[in-house]
This record gives C-alpha cells, sequence and structure tokens, in this order.
C-alpha cells in the first residue's frame, strides 16, 4: 500500500482518510486529469490550427471574441452544444451514436500511456507503444461504423475509402515505431525516453523518423491525405449525417490526435523532455516536451495547409510501392547494423545510461546507412518521376497530333 | 469468491465475452454482428489483462478487432441484404445438442482429468514479461518451430491470395 500511496493520497490518509478510499479517490483524480486535460488543449488547439491556417492564407483568422480571438472556439462550441441532436430516421441508432464516443475515446486513451515528465504520467506500461497502435485501430472502426450507421451512400464510400487508408498506413507506421523500441530494447515510452540521454533517435535513425511522420500525418487524415474530409468529391466523407456536437466530437478528435502525434514524436524521436536543466524540476521537463511535440504539431499544420490533396490511387501506390518496403527495408537495416555494432562492441547493450561518447560510433555508422539509403530514394524517386513526365508529354503529344488530323 | 477488482473485471469481461458472443448469433443484421463480434473479442483482451497478458492483450485487439474484425465489415458489405435477413436458421434442436454436448466436453476436459490431463496447477508467482515472451519465441527449447512454421504457412497465404487476385491480363 505504501508504494501505491503517495502524493495526494498520502495527504488524505495523515488527515484521516481511510487509506482504500484515499487510493481510489488519487487514482480518480489522476484519470479525470489525464483525460480532462487533453479535452480542454483541444480547445485552444482547435484556436492554434485556425490561426495558423489562416496567417499561411494571408489572412487574419479568428479575431473577434475574446483577446485575438481566444475565445471563438467556446463561442463555436456553445453554437454545436445548441444545435438540434438530429438522429436520421433510417440510421442504425445505437451505433449512429456510439461511433463519435468511441472515435473520441480512441485519442484520449492515448494520452493514458504519455509520461509528460520523469515522473508525471497516466500509467508506464510495459507495452506502452504497443497500446497506441492497438488504441488507435478503435478511431478506425469508428469511422467504418459512423460511415455505415448513417445510412448515406455518401457517408458509406467515405468510410470505405477513409478506412482502406487508415488500415493501409498502419503498415508503416508500425515497422517505423519498431526502430526505437528496437534501440530502447523496450516498449514503455518512459524506457523509450530514458534510452534517449546519449543520443536522440532521430539522429540514429533519420529515416524512421520520416516514415512515422509522413504516416502519422496520412493516420490523422491531413493534407496531402485528407480523404477523410474531401468537402469537394463527396459532399464531407464520413461524417456527413452528423450534427452539433457529434459531429463536433469527431472534429476534436482529429484535432487532438494530430497534437497527440506530435507529442509522441517528441517522445520517441526527440528525447521527450529530455533537454537543458530537465532534471531540475518536472515543470522544465514538461516545458521541453511541450515545446518540441509543439513544434512538430506547427510543422504538421504548416504541411497541411500547404499541399493538395491527393488521389486515392496515388496514395495506395505510395504507401505499398514505396513506404511499406521502404519501412521493412530500414527496420532490416537497422537491426542488422545495431546487432553487428553490439556484438563488436561499438554500441553500447543497453542505451539507458550511455554517455554521448559512447555512442559516437553507433551515430556516425547509423547516419551513413540513412544516408545511403536517402540517396539511393532520391535516385529512384527522381527516375519515376521523369519516366511519368516523359509519359504524360508522349500522352499530350498523341492527343495533340489526334486533334490535328 | 471474494470481491475483488479482478473478480468483478472477470465478471464484466465475461459479460461483453458471453453477450458479444449471443448478439453476434442472434441479430439479423450482419453489420450488427461483426460489432458483437468485437464486443466478444474486446472482452477475451480483457481476460488476458486479468491474466496479467498485457502484450496478449494488445495483439488481440490490434489484430483481431482492428485487422480482422475491419476486413469482416468489408466483406459483410460486399455481401447482398447485409440488413434484413428473412431465412430462418431451422434445425435448432440438432444444433443445441451439439454446442451443448462441445461445451460439456470442453468443461470436463479442463475441470476433470480424464485425457491423461494433469491436476490444476496453482498459477507461477512470475510474471512473464514481453521479454520472457519474445525470447521463449526464438529460443530453440521453447517456441521456435512452431514459430517459424506459422510465418511460413503466413507467407503461403500471402502469396496465393496475391496469386489469386492477380489481373491475368496485367
Amino acid at each position: 500500500m505504501d508504494e501505491l500511496c503517495t502524493g495526494l493520497c498520502r495527504l488524505m490518509v495523515d488527515s484521516g482518510a481511510d487509506a482504500g478510499l484515499a487510493q481510489f479517490m488519487s487514482l480518480l483524480v489522476g484519470v479525470l486529469l489525464v483525460s480532462g486535460v487533453p479535452l480542454l488543449t483541444v480547445i485552444l488547439l482547435i484556436w492554434i490550427e485556425r490561426k495558423v491556417a489562416a496567417r499561411i492564407q494571408d489572412r487574419i483568422g479568428p479575431n473577434r471574441v475574446g483577446p485575438i480571438g481566444l475565445m471563438q472556439t467556446f463561442a463555436d462550441l456553445l453554437k454545436l452544444l445548441g444545435k438540434e441532436d438530429i438522429t436520421p430516421t433510417s440510421a442504425d441508432r445505437w451505433l449512429y451514436n456510439a461511433a463519435p464516443l468511441v472515435s473520441f475515446a480512441s485519442v484520449v486513451l492515448i494520452w493514458a500511456v504519455v509520461p509528460f515528465t520523469p515522473f508525471h504520467y497516466g500509467v508506464d506500461l510495459e507495452i506502452g507503444a504497443l497500446f497506441f497502435v492497438a488504441v488507435a485501430s478503435f478511431g478506425t472502426l469508428a469511422i467504418m461504423v459512423a460511415g455505415w450507421a448513417s445510412n448515406n451512400k455518401y457517408a458509406l464510400l467515405g468510410a470505405f475509402r477513409v478506412v482502406s487508408l487508415l488500415v493501409s498506413y498502419e503498415v508503416p507506421l508500425v515497422f517505423a515505431l519498431l526502430v526505437p523500441v528496437l534501440l530502447a530494447g523496450s516498449m514503455s515510452l518512459l524506457d523509450i525516453v530514458n534510452a534517449q540521454t546519449g543520443m536522440w533517435f532521430v539522429v540514429l535513425s533519420p529515416l524512421a523518423f520520416v516514415i512515422f511522420y509522413v504516416s502519422s500525418q496520412a493516420e490523422t487524415g491531413r493534407a496531402p491525405f485528407d480523404l477523410i474530409e474531401a468537402e469537394s468529391e463527396l459532399v464531407a466523407g464520413f461524417n456527413i449525417e452528423y450534427s452539433g456536437m457529434k459531429f463536433g466530437m469527431f472534429f476534436a478528435a482529429e484535432f487532438l490526435h494530430v497534437f497527440t502525434n506530435g507529442i509522441l514524436m517528441a517522445l520517441l524521436f526527440f528525447g521527450g523532455w529530455l533537454g537543458p536543466l530537465y532534471y531540475e524540476s518536472p515543470l522544465i521537463a514538461f516545458g521541453w516536451l511541450g515545446l518540441k511535440g509543439g513544434l512538430i504539431y506547427l510543422t504538421t499544420l504548416w504541411l497541411r495547409n500547404t499541399v493538395p490533396r491527393l488521389r486515392i490511387d496515388q496514395i495506395m501506390a505510395f504507401n505499398w510501392k514505396f513506404l511499406v518496403p521502404l519501412s521493412i527495408a530500414n527496420l532490416i537495416l537497422i537491426s542488422a547494423a545495431l546487432k553487428a555494432l553490439q556484438e563488436i562492441g561499438w554500441a553500447p547493450r543497453d542505451f539507458v545510461g550511455a554517455g554521448i561518447g559512447d555512442l559516437i560510433p553507433t551515430t556516425i555508422i547509423m547516419l551513413l546507412i540513412n544516408g545511403a539509403m536517402a540517396i539511393y530514394l532520391l535516385g529512384f524517386l527522381r527516375k519515376r518521376g521523369q519516366e511519368a513526365r516523359r509519359e504524360s508529354l508522349t500522352a499530350r503529344a498523341a492527343l495533340a497530333q489526334a486533334a490535328a488530323e | 469468491m471474494e470481491l475483488n477488482a479482478i473478480t468483478i473485471g472477470f465478471v464484466v469481461f465475461s459479460i461483453f465475452t458471453l453477450g458479444g458472443g449471443f448478439g453476434v448469433v442472434t441479430t439479423r443484421n450482419l453489420f450488427q454482428g461483426t460489432i458483437w463480434l468485437m464486443v466478444s473479442l474486446f472482452g477475451v483482451a480483457g481476460y488476458f489483462v486479468l491474466l496479467s497478458a498485457p502484450f496478449l492483450a494488445a495483439v488481440q485487439i490490434l489484430v483481431y478487432i482492428g485487422a480482422i474484425a475491419i476486413l469482416i465489415t468489408f466483406a459483410v458489405m460486399l455481401t447482398r441484404s447485409v440488413t434484413r435477413i428473412k431465412s430462418r436458421y431451422v434445425r435448432l434442436v440438432p444444433s443445441f445438442i451439439g454446442s451443448l454436448a462441445l461445451f460439456l466436453v470442453l468443461l470436463l476436459g479442463i475441470t476433470v482429468p480424464i485425457f491423461g490431463g494433469q491436476l490444476p496447477e496453482a498459477a507461477p508467482e512470475t510474471v512473464a514479461t514481453t521479454r520472457d515472451l519474445g525470447a521463449a519465441l526464438v529460443d530453440e527449447n521453447g517456441y521456435v518451430v512452431p514459430f517459424m512454421l506459422a510465418s511460413v504457412l503466413l507467407t503461403a497465404a500471402m502469396i496465393g491470395s496475391i496469386f489469386i487476385a492477380r489481373d491475368e491480363n496485367a
């Protein structure tokens, strides 16, 4: 009981509360905090997203409600809550109403394993990284259910192609996720961060980070993979029949998912809370994590507002013919190189506690491997691009000739 | 049976598993049937958590709900009359007897050591970690042969499906 009962719980026991009750209460507070913080964060995130999008598109963005438009999201929230709660007559009532909940829960559940500082986390699961992937699959399920239960053919078509996209991009995502797990020798997010004291994993394996970045962009359904919300093609997609707060929950889930991915990438590849003076105070550690996660989050917004949407066949071809083989090759090369380096004693057996000096040979060799792969890939892409250009030119020439005749 | 968190969890996950299974066989709607199947599989994942096997629980969710059940929903949507199945299954008595017999055989096989089984052992004190599981899979005294056989089988199935699905003209 003693090691389970610290902090708030200890305080309650000392002031005369029942030990069991105190433990339950402190756990409850913890659960409420872990699930409540993301809920509040998302309100701020929507404002940030709208402001950034507006600046990129040379607009001002929300600026009327509150100082610099900060209260705009609250106004929107009230508006969404006040809307009529419609369930289409021919919809499958239970599944239709459950889908937004499952969608949002799938994102909030990820926060259960996210460590904010070395000492503040919901739960340190031995299988943290796997938990994240497993929970994310509920999001896919929610979209499928939403599309079907709405009983609308646009919703169903939208759900179909989104689910095929999500299921496909889960493959490179998991393969890229395996690289930090492999380097740290653990699936616990806490261990993964601790293994990066010597060197961030993004330096050891930049390609894995790029693969993870691209596929998580696809997983959240952001441009150039924004088939989830193709307004111009399928009216809106899987959520067309949803109104009011149910629609709002799908959106909140999406916004939160993007930020969650930013934090996850910071934890997996950028050393999480590691930074100057992080051990001085949990607040500094948390600040480092927030800073890194926030910067990655901003780049995803930047990307979203810069690139156009790809066609579904292009997205699928890119995934299955490029990203998946690349992620498999990357994983095999990294694991082989790591094992070889450990055998000849150039790399430490255990990355936890390894200083920067121990990791210099590993870093150099890993960077060389990644660089060689990147050069090969760029050449490959260049060739493919040239071929595609030549084909389109000959097709255009043939068309022009036919028109002339 | 003493009332603690594990007992409550067991009851809840049993309700999930059995209720989901019941839903699968009683619903007239194929899509809802797959959702019930997922509920049932989720309950099984809960059992794994109770048995201190978090890795298996996560894999259960990831593989069964995230991949297989999603594929089943795809397959269901390609069938005709997803929602209103008119035909009824009529051989209720034989199927009742058959399933009851199967249940009894399983129950006896587990509880009574008549098939040369051992007496139920006490659960080991140490909890097997994911690391132990991984080591057992590649250990020559462990499960390396079944593991390799399963990999070969899966690869063969994958190649077979690609071969069948391939366009003849391409």
